[in-house]
């Protein structure tokens, strides 16, 4: 390939050119990545969140490039300032037939509450998603499922934005509105429903595991701990400080490991429906302390409880209004909410935007007050 | 590239198949005339076969391979007996223990029944080729060091699916037979017992797996070192100390001040695989039956820091600020 000469030569100048060539690729190598560090930073900054004691590693970690972009709902949202009453304008309840919750409104507010909630939940069918395709002199009627749940939806969110304040609002005036959970879907995302036994070769224990489930949020952890623990009140902790020397895990009411698994479950959902971690609100050097936990853990307490009295109180009352295609698809039982409902990954719903601010009227269970 | 500078070993043997040693019940029990493959050859001995498996290890393979077909079915079975689903959901899929409500009674075949059958037979498989281990050995005329390091392995085994669950009075107390369900209960049990990493025994199996690693990776490493001079001939360098020997043992006195032997490396090797069993073992089988809390032991043993009271709320992140939306 080469002429005589240049072989010849090479042959008798036998040089090592592997070591030179190491040398300079890995110099250029290192200049390169320095001067892009140097111009350009670095490409995957992160920030932590501190949420413990300084010097034991509990944070939330997250790119920087992720921080900076907004939850998207937050900009398409739909508000609009109340009309302060000047007293004396005749209320919804007079002007209109059948308004069982909303009868304190004046004309206006009623009307710009019923426009935001069609935005919110039905914005593609619009009035008629609840009303029926009929004139407005017929809006009274309650001939749509729609409209039944619709009423007892606004209780609900009257209901969490005055008794559950303690979670909804424990940073900040924050609240609730039909969008913190419809986004504008007629049915919300990430509800749920019973699965039952999701193995049906087994029985017991194993029955109600290792399966990819959203319940199980894809692990092989059990998929019934949404319906253990927030529709049916069990026993979340796994541990206390009484003796356990005489209990075997074959007794009654004696936690297992099973137990463990199914709790880890929840709290595995939880952390996934907000975005954390363990760390949140836990010490993870010791679970079970109540005396480690961080602020975010008595939050989380109190979102327990409404969750579960938004399901008991509000949703499960509703089955038999619902038709089949809104009903589960095992026990055809209904929709159900939890922490992801709201959440949607992220710590504070929406970011923490504060959209009751507005909404005066969803604010309370009784007549609104506007300031 | 020089010869010893590669990934692969360098040198291999190939012709007449190596017999073995001529034994009474091998001559009758080996099978299979040996073959040569480099391909293997490159990773290890490049002679595969013959095979010597004798009655303890027909015995442990039959029984192996029905506790891994009773496994492997019941797993089918949960995925209704499809295949491309066996494969896809393989890692969430297992054969649990029974539930808890049984104890150490007989629970239904669905619920763990299955589960025990082929632990039975696991702990056959396995106890028959612990004996294979000391068989061969005797028959070769060797130290039954082998024995008892599987013996060591045996007992975190024995540990995990017998001596505990007995202890605690329910079979449903051992460990799922599945790729993630057994994590889960790794999980689980270390959260159900207030923080594994708080029992010593567990921290010293740890201490002795780390040790293992490195242990390992120092000695291959400075064996392939010394090779050029010979030292890779280590039973001959254990009572002939060569040069090899010299520059490998001056290498690390000047390193640590201190080093092993020839003889004395493998026996810290052997020591540290085998007491991570033996300490993992030990942790396992009190949890539960003697502590109920580990981290509460390690804090009445002054183990476990207490906080003294300093939280530095202050400098805790606002969420405000970690999303970029502070004023």
């Amino acid at each position: 390939m080469f002429p005589k000469w240049f072989d010849k030569w090479n042959r008798d100048n036998p040089t090592n050119i592997y070591g030179p060539a190491i040398l300079v690729g890995a110099l250029g190598t290192a200049v390169t990545v320095a001067a892009f560090l140097v111009i350009v930073g670095q490409p995957f900054k992160t920030e932590s969140l501190q949420t413990g004691p300084r010097g034991n590693g509990m944070a939330r970690t997250e790119f920087v490039s992720d921080l900076a972009k907004p939850d998207p709902a937050i900009e398409v949202m739909y508000t609009e300032a109340p009309y302060v009453p000047e007293g004396g304008e005749d209320l919804a309840g007079d002007i209109y037939q059948n308004v069982q919750v909303l009868g304190d409104l004046t004309d206006d507010n009623f009307n710009r509450l019923m426009l935001a909630m069609t935005d919110w939940v039905a914005p593609e069918q619009g009035c008629a998603y609840c009303h029926g395709d009929v004139e407005l002199d017929e809006y009274g009627n309650d001939d749509l499922y729609t409209k039944v749940v619709a009423r007892r939806m606004i209780e609900m969110t009257q209901s969490i934005n005055e008794n559950w304040d303690g979670h909804v609002n424990s940073n900040k005036q924050v609240g609730v509105t039909c969008y913190t959970c419809h986004r504008g879907l007629n049915v919300p995302s990430d509800i749920w429903f019973k699965l039952g036994d999701v193995n049906k070769a087994a029985g017991g224990w194993a029955a109600v595991q290792n399966k990819v489930t959203v319940q199980s949020q894809y692990t092989s952890l059990p998929s019934d701990a949404l319906e253990t623990f927030l529709l049916d009140y069990g026993r979340i902790s796994v541990h206390d400080l009484e003796p356990h020397v005489a209990e075997y895990p074959s007794q009654e009411g004696v936690v297992s490991w099973q137990d463990t698994e199914r709790t880890f479950s929840l709290m595995n959902y939880v952390s996934n429906s907000l975005g954390v971690n363990c760390v949140f609100c836990h010490n993870s050097r010791a679970f079970y302390d109540p005396e480690q936990v961080t602020p975010q853990w008595s939050t989380e307490q109190l979102g327990i409880g409404m969750v579960q009295e938004i399901n008991n109180d509000y949703l499960v009352p509703l089955e038999g209004e619902y038709p089949p295609e809104r009903l589960g698809p095992v026990f055809a039982d209904a929709p159900k909410a939890a922490c992801k409902t709201c959440h949607k990954g992220y710590q504070q719903p929406l970011q923490g935007t504060n959209v009751i601010a507005d909404w005066p009227e969803l604010a309370t269970t009784g007549a609104p007050v506007y300031e | 590239m020089a010869e010893y500078q590669n990934i692969f070993t360098q040198v291999q043997v190939q012709g007449n198949p190596e017999w073995g040693m001529h034994t009474e019940s091998a001559e009758r029990e080996r099978f299979g005339k040996g073959s040569f493959s480099t391909l293997i050859g490159w990773i290890g001995n490049a002679q595969l076969g013959p095979v010597y498996l004798g009655w303890t290890g027909l015995v442990s393979l039959a029984t192996g391979l029905l506790a891994l077909n009773i496994i492997g079915l019941n797993m089918l079975a949960q995925v209704g007996w499809s295949i491309p689903e066996f494969i896809r959901q393989l890692f969430w899929l297992a054969l649990e223990p029974p539930s808890p409500e049984y104890g150490l009674k007989i629970p239904p075949l669905n619920d763990g029944g299955w589960y025990i059958i082929a632990s039975f037979f696991l702990l056959i498989s396995v106890m028959s080729w612990w004996a294979r281990t000391y068989i061969l050995a005797m028959e070769h005329k060797m130290g039954k060091h082998i024995f008892w390091a599987f013996g060591s392995a045996i007992w975190l085994f024995l540990v995990l699916g017998l001596f505990r669950p007995i202890l605690m009075g329910s079979w449903s107390e051992a460990v799922p037979y599945g790729i993630f369900p057994h994590l889960d209960w790794t999980t689980a049990f270390s959260i159900r017992y207030g923080n594994l990493y708080y029992n010593p025994f567990h921290a010293l199996s740890i201490v002795f797996l780390y040790g293992s690693v490195l242990l390992f990776a120092m000695h291959g490493a400075t064996i392939l070192a010394v090779t050029r001079y010979g030292g890779d001939r280590e039973l001959e360098q254990i009572v002939d100390r060569g040069t090899a020997t010299e520059r490998a043992a001056l290498f690390w006195r000047w390193t640590m001040g201190f080093n092993a032997t020839m003889e004395g490396i493998h026996r810290w090797a052997w020591w540290f695989a085998v007491l991570t069993p033996i300490t993992g073992g030990i942790g396992i089988l009190l949890t539960g039956t003697v502590v109920d809390n580990w981290f509460i032991w390690a804090q009445e043993h002054h183990f476990a820091p207490m906080y003294d009271g300093s939280y530095g709320y202050e400098a805790y992140g606002s969420y405000e600020a970690f999303i970029g939306q502070e004023n």
